[in-house]
Formats: C-alpha cells, structure tokens, sequence
C-alpha cells in the first residue's frame, strides 16, 4: 500500500460517506431518564467542529454517542467508528472503559507509527492506525474522542 | 497544456539559488505553492546570515570594539537597504519580528497614546470612546485581532469594509463605512486569500479625507510586485521577512515621519532610551524608539541579502512573471469540475500568484494530502481569515500560492494531480 491509500483506508472513505451517530441525540429524555453531556470542540488550525453527546443510564454505563460537524474525511470517520464502538456493546460502555480506551487512542495516535491501533478493542477504528504516521492530521482522528471525554466530564 | 509559456524571468534558472526546491517529498520533486505562508530561502540569504554568525557577530549600538562597530554598520545598512526597497528613508523603517509584531506595536502604541503617554505630541492619535476603526472583512487574523483589541481597552468601536461576491472590496460601503468617527482604517494591500491587489489609493483618500489613520498589511505584496509605501500615501504599513525570501523572527513597520514621531513607544527597556533615573525615562527618536531590547541583528542582515536578491531579478519581472503563473493556475482551475475558488472575478482585476477554492465533496485537509503525497505543498485551512471563509461559507479552503521560482510547469502539475482529488475520494463523476 502507498502511504496514502494506507492512509485513507476503504474503510475511512465508507464511514466519512455514510457516518454512523451523526445527528445529535435529544439531550432531555425523560422516557429513559438518561444522564447526557455535550462537548463542543474545535480544531483551530482547520477549523473543523464537532458537537458530541453521550448519553448514560443510572448505573453510569454509555447507552450511546451521537454527534454533529463538519471536517475532513478522518475526522468524520473517526467520529463514526467511535459511534460504533458504543452501539456494538449490547449493554452499554462502562464509564471506566470508554475513558481507557480513549487513553489508548491517543497512545497510539501519538506514537508515530509504532503502536498500532487493535482491532479486537477498537473495532473499525483500527483503520486509523495509519494516520499517527501524519502528525498533522493526528487532531482530526482525535477531535471526537476529545469530545467525548470532555462530554463524559460534563456528564458526571 | 503547453508548458512552453514564456514568462519575464527564468524561473528554471532562479531554482538553482534555492537548494530546498532540489529536494524530494516522498521521493518527488517538490512542487511549493505555499509561498503565502513563508516563501523559501535562497542561498544567498542563508549564506549572509551565517557570514554574519562567523565573522562579525556583536551587539549592535553598544561596546567600542572592532566586532561591534562592524556589526552596527552592518545592521544599519540592512535597514537603509530594506527601507529603499520599499522606497522608504531608512529612519522610517523600524524593525519588528514581523507584520504581527508590527501591527500589535501600532495597536498599543494608540492604546498609550490614548491614556496619555507621549504628551501632547500624541494626543492626535488618542482614541475616543465612540471613536471608529475601520478593517476589511478579508482581513489576515493579524490585521483584525489587534484592532478587536484595542477597541476594547478604549471603548472605540470595529467596524469593516465588506467584500463582494467577486472578491473584491465594496467601495461604496467604504465610502459609507468610514465616517466622521473614523480613526484608524487598517486594510492590506493584498489578500492573502484572494490574491486580489487592493485599491490602496481610494482608500487612502476615503481615509484622510476624515482625518483616519491608515495602516497597510503588505505581507503579500511586498515578494511579487514593486512597492513604494510613502507613493502609495499610506501612514503605516508592515511586512513580514519570511514571506519575501528572508529568514524568521524579522519584518518592517514603515511610518511616515510626523507619525513615527508621534507614537509613543510599547515595548520598552534598553537601547531605545536617551536618560534613564529610577523615575522617568526619555526616549529615543524613531526608528530606535521602537526597538527596545537586543534585534534580530542576523536577520536583518540576512533579510537585506533578500530583497538584494529580488532587486536582482527586479519586481517588474518577478511581477510579470507570476501574472502568467496567476492566470493560468486561475484559468485551470476553473476548468476542473467541482472547484470553486473563492472571491473570483472576470479579467481586469489585479491579482498575485495566488487563489483559494473549494472542492466539492472533498474536505481541504484531504486535498492537501492526496496533493502532498505528489509531492505538492498547498495550504489547508482558513488561512487566518476565519471571516472571510464564514463570508464565502466555509470554514476551510485549498490554497496555492506562487513566487519568483515557480514555473509554469509546476502550476500544470498542481492543476492536473488536482483534477483527479475527486475521483481518488470517490466524489463525482
């Protein structure tokens, strides 16, 4: 593969075409009485948004991740593949579990290609590994899971 | 597409000067358009500053040895030459970090002349709550926040000049827009998004014919065409060293003399002081007022080695030269199905090397890389005109940007790798 195709996997591509949890979630469901929190965040150098809810029940597990925004293929796609991940978990996403695989993201992502990201964990996001090759683009892979650990924040 | 277009200079031939442009990106040749944001560096400049290190080095205006004196020539002359280049007596031009520092040093310079530093001599810049600034809204963030800022601690308001849909700046809102109140009007002399020459002359006249101040952004006009500040009849302007071929951390502030004379310093301390007790201090004339603290002394020699660079090749050609460039990386692009470029208009409008579009469908960061691993360095982003993208509604666009050593085969292969962004996407046809 050439830098650029492992770069912008088919994968990549798909999810940025047809995103998964794009489209916010109501913040005030009473029927579920669901904790939410909302992050807003923002790459200055691109200017690309996102607006990113998480919704929680009782017992503090993530029910889901819904979000909204404009960016670059990566970023939309990676906001789409994190979506995923939640909506996989038939119950849920502990608190404790989402913030730890946050952490290894971001490990990964900063790692100049020499941690790879795994797909057993990381389901789709696994095609992303290639982007901590491209230090500049490494903001556009994180903007959503910045997103989400703010909103897990706001949450609490 | 022909790639036999003669032009006024031979950029093949000026390429051998700057030895970043042989290397590979990826294993390709590179391809710079990305001149707007810092222009490469001949080997001349590279040369002088390094000369400067190994031979001369001292501390300038100060100590009585050898090494000093030689050094203090050589910062002097450096101004006397960069001052000439924009047609400017070397006592008007003050050195600053570049066009940031510059403006931010004209902002709080008003912002003290306002509370009453400076005396009587600067009473006629003080500002007034009420008072008015006037900026365009094709504006560098550097030539906004400054002003944003200033209206805040003196109570004047922000006002801006609005840009048409061809680019172009609206006239008859200016004439309306700068008022009575009007103080300031701070516009550059070409947009670092549309390439679009600015119509400094009838701004200058709207201005003073209030009794406003002008300040002129010459960023992106200062490397490609020739440049007369005191003809243009501006009050101020500043430019920044990197982005006409000389080194980081230099750039001008040219002001007319009576101006200069009546700005009060804003960054303060040694060697911009005549007497100094524990209670007060009198300050130097200009340019030294203004130039507190030990100078960027290497480059500003190595930025005078610049513009004798461009003298050498002279700002008509390097100016004729990228007309073609602009016209056909222009042309090309409006041929290419989904690019839109921003701010275009029809023939007649004076531009530099330079153009912003949007692709449709396919996000700017992702047209920079798949034009990057071609080995084509653009700009992505909003190029801080955050405003400007809102006006065209975008946060983001593509830039190409030209200079002296971009020859028209490279604006080819720009336009032909770009021409396939789309389909590698899988947007489109």
């Amino acid at each position: 593969m050439s830098g650029l195709e492992s770069l912008y996997q088919e994968l990549i591509l798909e999810h940025s075409k047809r995103p998964h949890g794009k489209g916010l979630a109501p913040e005030d469901d009473a029927a579920d009485s669901l904790l939410t929190g909302t992050s807003h965040q923002r790459n200055p150098i691109c200017g690309d948004e996102i607006t990113l809810r998480v919704r929680l029940d009782d017992a503090g597990v993530i029910r889901d991740v819904t979000w909204d925004g404009a960016g670059c293929s990566i970023s939309q796609a990676s906001a789409s593949m994190l979506a995923v991940l939640v909506e996989e978990k038939d119950d849920g996403m502990p608190r404790a579990e989402a913030s730890a695989l946050i952490d290894g993201f971001r490990e990964a992502l900063r790692s100049r290609g020499t941690i790879p990201i795994d797909e057993e964990t990381y389901g789709d996001a696994e095609a992303l590994s290639g982007v901590s090759k491209y230090t500049a683009r490494v903001k556009c892979a994180m903007l959503a899971w910045v997103a989400l650990e703010d909103a897990l924040l706001r949450a609490s | 597409m022909s790639s036999s277009t003669e032009t006024a200079l031979d950029a093949r031939a000026l390429r051998a000067d700057f030895p970043i442009l042989s290397r590979l990106v990826d294993g390709r040749p590179l391809v710079y358009l990305d001149s707007a944001a810092t222009s490469q560096k001949p080997r001349a400049v590279i040369d002088a500053e390094v000369a400067f290190l190994t031979n001369e080095n001292a501390a300038v205006h100060r100590g009585a040895h050898t090494l000093a004196a030689e050094a203090t020539e050589l910062f002097e002359d450096a101004r006397a030459t960069v001052a000439a280049f924009v047609g400017a007596p070397p006592e008007q031009l003050v050195w600053t970090s570049g066009a940031t520092a510059g403006l931010n040093l004209v902002a709080y310079a008003i912002g003290n002349a306002t509370v009453g530093r400076g005396g009587p001599a600067s009473s006629r810049l003080a500002l007034a709550a009420g008072d008015e600034i006037v900026v365009t809204e094709a504006e560098h963030h550097a030539n906004l926040v400054p002003w944003q800022e200033l209206a805040a601690r003196t109570g004047a308001v922000l006002r801006h000049i609005p840009v048409r849909d061809d680019g172009t700046l609206d006239l008859d809102a200016a004439a309306s827009v700068i008022g009575p109140r009007t103080r300031i009007v701070a516009f550059a002399h070409v947009s670092n998004v549309l390439g679009i020459v600015n119509p400094v002359a009838e701004l200058v006249v709207l201005a003073h014919a209030v009794g406003a101040l002008t300040v002129l952004d010459a960023c992106q006009s200062a490397p490609h065409l020739p440049l007369n500040l005191p003809a243009l009849g501006v009050d101020l302007a500043v430019f920044s060293g990197h982005k006409m071929l000389g080194p980081y951390g230099i750039g001008g502030l040219y002001g007319r003399a009576d101006v200069l004379d009546a700005l009060p310093p804003f960054l303060t301390g040694g060697s911009m002081i005549t007497r100094v007790t524990l209670d007060r201090t009198e300050y130097l004339p200009p340019p030294q007022r203004f130039e507190a603290g030990t100078q960027p002394v290497s480059q500003a020699i190595a930025l005078a080695a610049a513009v004798r660079y461009l003298d050498t090749v002279g700002m008509d050609a390097v100016h004729e030269h990228e007309r073609v460039l602009e016209r056909r990386l222009r042309e090309g692009l409006r041929t290419i199905d989904g690019v839109r470029l921003l701010g275009d208009s029809p023939a007649g409008i004076e531009r530099v090397g330079l153009a912003a579009f949007d692709v449709d469908g396919v996000h700017a960061h992702d047209v920079g890389q798949y034009l990057d691993s071609r080995g084509i360095a653009v700009r992505v982003g909003h190029h801080c005109a955050a405003p400007l993208h809102a006006r065209f509604g975008l946060t983001a666009s593509v830039r190409a940007s030209t200079a002296l050593y971009n020859t028209v085969e490279d604006v080819d292969l720009f336009l032909e790798t770009l021409a396939d962004v789309r389909g590698f996407f899988g947007v489109g046809a």
